[in-house]
């Protein structure tokens, strides 16, 4: 049987050698032994206040450690978008265009391929590869950052873009293939209506039916779906961040987990929540502004 | 079964897998990896959960075939001295189970409120189809990894070892029931329309007999093909809650707890732990993934044909 203080945070706090009386004290001195509605009660009054808690393991309010850690996952999250943005498009049209090619069948394969092997072994697989096979690339870590008032990035510096590449490919492996297969089957949607049709037959160049009629239109539900994907994204960046030891939110929640610091696990997910629905407002405004159909006032 | 009935099946199968080879290897991959799993008590060399059936001084040898490799060890051991074949063969039974079982539940949820949304329509599809949405928009994979997160901050390592596999199979299934409840109330929503249903219904049956009767037999086959591919899904969802501490314990690997574990080994030169598990994992995925792919041309509408 577990035993009744497992996840006890007074333990994991002080360690062994430390008395019982004393665990008391700072059981007290922490409000940890008010019952639990006086200790959420005051949780929601600090939280109105944007005061979260003190984190037990850095000893530092827990709002300014988990944000200490977002540039790094933010830098991570961009390096990804960007890469499956500057490819899902061009392959995702090229697929949809040229079905019968042996191009559009190799993506179409790869992308099986790329949604099939999880997330963490593309990271591995990368590593023995790019790191220890070859020597090209850094496996662990953000390397050099450089500091811009609070933010640190690693774009600036040459050691930190090399370190940003190998986990920017990871996560952009398991995004891409979704995207590609999505860009090409609202593409293969949009050639199929008559206003297609009418743009050949009045003797418009390829270029500009596909790209200037039809993807257009396509590009739509990529938005909608992007702004899906964005808690999914959340749980492939853990997993990333976790495989490069990559020093973001996730890999900071992951030890906050196994070392029971309560605090810091509410912050992140409170915070991840947060987020989640800015993203998801953002979405919805850039459909608005995308398609004039969609409006603010509701259904009909 | 009526006979004709059983001869129209295996002429379709053997024309599916005909019509495409790549379904057939992976059914092929598949069923060796799933006939070895449920076999495995019988032709493991080891218990791999018996923490006497292995010694910490065979730790980290490599397989049979390199040197140093042992022949008791095929395909050598893990850090604590465990046979990896055999952890490996029990190690894909867990992964396996937790699929199959999670996927029941999302198919057992999802197609009752799909149904019932799907042929009542009103107020309860509205609901339902909210509550899909809502559910659809948190990733399942996050909800899993709070989830489990939750369990271990707040009851240990210990308690979570010691209810894994429920816990995965509950937390899994659960996240995941909108896709069916979704693709069985759009195929309810045509069928209900037909005339074999109002027929039933000018008979007298009771909507009950003719959801469980008459609907639900005709909209199988897109759920079908929606379970193979959650199978995939569900398998990865396991092995990445594995690999990050949160799934199945160091004493009962599963496939993603034996990648985790061979991991860190990887750089100080003993790769097996990490990538034979992980080779297993990927064949199991894109297997089930080909064939769900395969599944979908076969029995879906025909998309794309020109």
């Amino acid at each position: 049987m577990p035993s009744a203080r497992a996840g006890d945070p007074i333990r994991e706090f002080t360690g062994q050698a430390v008395s019982e009386s004393e665990r008391a004290d700072l059981r007290k001195e922490l409000g940890l032994d008010r019952p639990w509605p006086v200790q959420f009660a005051d949780y929601l009054g600090g939280a109105a206040r944007g005061d979260l808690g003190t984190s037990f393991i850095y000893k530092k309010p827990t709002v300014d450690v988990v944000l200490a850690k977002f540039p790094a996952s933010f830098e991570l999250v961009l390096g990804a978008s960007l890469i499956v943005l500057l490819l899902c498009v061009p392959a995702g049209v090229y697929c949809a265009v040229r079905p019968d090619r042996l191009g559009a069948r190799l993506i179409l394969g790869l992308s099986v391929l790329g949604i099939s092997v999880p997330v963490f072994l593309t990271g591995i697989v990368l590593i023995t590869v790019f790191s220890v096979w070859l020597g090209w690339l850094p496996a662990f870590g953000r390397g050099e950052t450089a500091a811009l008032g609070p933010w640190t990035t690693g774009l600036l510096t040459r050691d930190g873009l090399a370190h940003l590449l190998l986990p920017a490919l990871t996560l952009s492996s398991i995004m891409l293939p979704l995207f590609v297969r999505l860009v090409r089957s609202a593409m293969l949607g949009e050639l199929d209506h008559d206003y297609v049709r009418t743009a050949w037959a009045k003797g418009a160049s390829p270029f500009r039916v596909w790209i200037v009629h039809a993807l257009r239109n396509a590009l739509l539900p990529l938005v909608a779906v992007g702004g899906l994907q964005a808690g999914t994204l959340v749980a492939y960046t853990l997993l990333t961040e976790t495989v490069f030891q990559w020093p973001g939110m996730g890999f900071l929640f992951l030890e906050a987990v196994t070392r029971s610091d309560i605090p810091l696990i509410t912050t992140y997910l409170v915070l991840v929540g947060l987020l989640f629905v800015v993203v998801n407002t953002l979405v919805d405004l850039a459909s608005l502004a995308l398609d004039p159909r969609v409006s603010l006032e509701g259904a009909r | 079964m009526s006979a004709p009935a059983t001869t129209t099946a295996m002429r379709g199968a053997i024309a599916f897998t005909r019509a495409r080879p790549g379904a057939l290897i992976a059914l092929l991959v598949l069923s060796v990896i799933a006939v070895a799993a449920v076999l495995a008590p019988l032709i493991a060399p080891q218990d791999p959960f018996d923490l006497a059936s292995f010694d910490i001084l065979d730790a980290e040898l490599p397989p049979a075939w390199q040197e140093g490799g042992e022949a008791r060890f095929p395909l050598g051991t893990d850090a604590q001295g465990r046979d990896l074949l055999s952890a490996m063969l029990y190690g894909a039974r867990i992964s396996l189970v937790i699929g199959f079982l999670a996927v029941l539940i999302q198919a057992a949820i999802g197609i009752s409120l799909g149904l019932l949304a799907g042929y009542f329509g009103g107020r309860l599809d509205g609901f339902v189809t909210r509550l899909a949405d809502i559910q659809l928009a948190l990733s399942t994979l996050m909800m899993a990894i709070v989830a489990m997160a939750l369990v271990r901050a707040g009851l240990g390592g210990e308690a979570l070892s010691l209810f894994a596999i429920p816990l995965l199979v509950i937390v899994i299934g659960l996240a995941e029931w909108p896709i069916f409840a979704r693709t069985a109330r759009a195929a309810v929503l045509v069928e209900v329309t037909k005339d074999y249903v109002r027929a039933a219904r000018a008979l007298g049956d009771s909507d009950w007999t003719i959801m469980r009767r008459h609907v639900l037999p005709n909209v199988l086959s897109p759920l079908i093909i929606v379970a193979t591919t959650q199978v995939a899904g569900a398998i990865m969802a396991e092995a990445a809650l594995s690999f990050l501490g949160l799934g199945m314990p160091v004493t009962k690997p599963s496939l993603g707890t034996l990648i985790r574990s061979g991991y860190d080994l990887m750089f100080a030169g003993s790769w097996w732990v990490t990538v034979l598990p992980g080779l297993i994992l990927i064949a199991v995925l894109i297997s089930i993934n080909v064939l769900g792919d395969g599944l979908r041309d076969w029995l879906g509408p025909r998309r794309g044909a020109r």
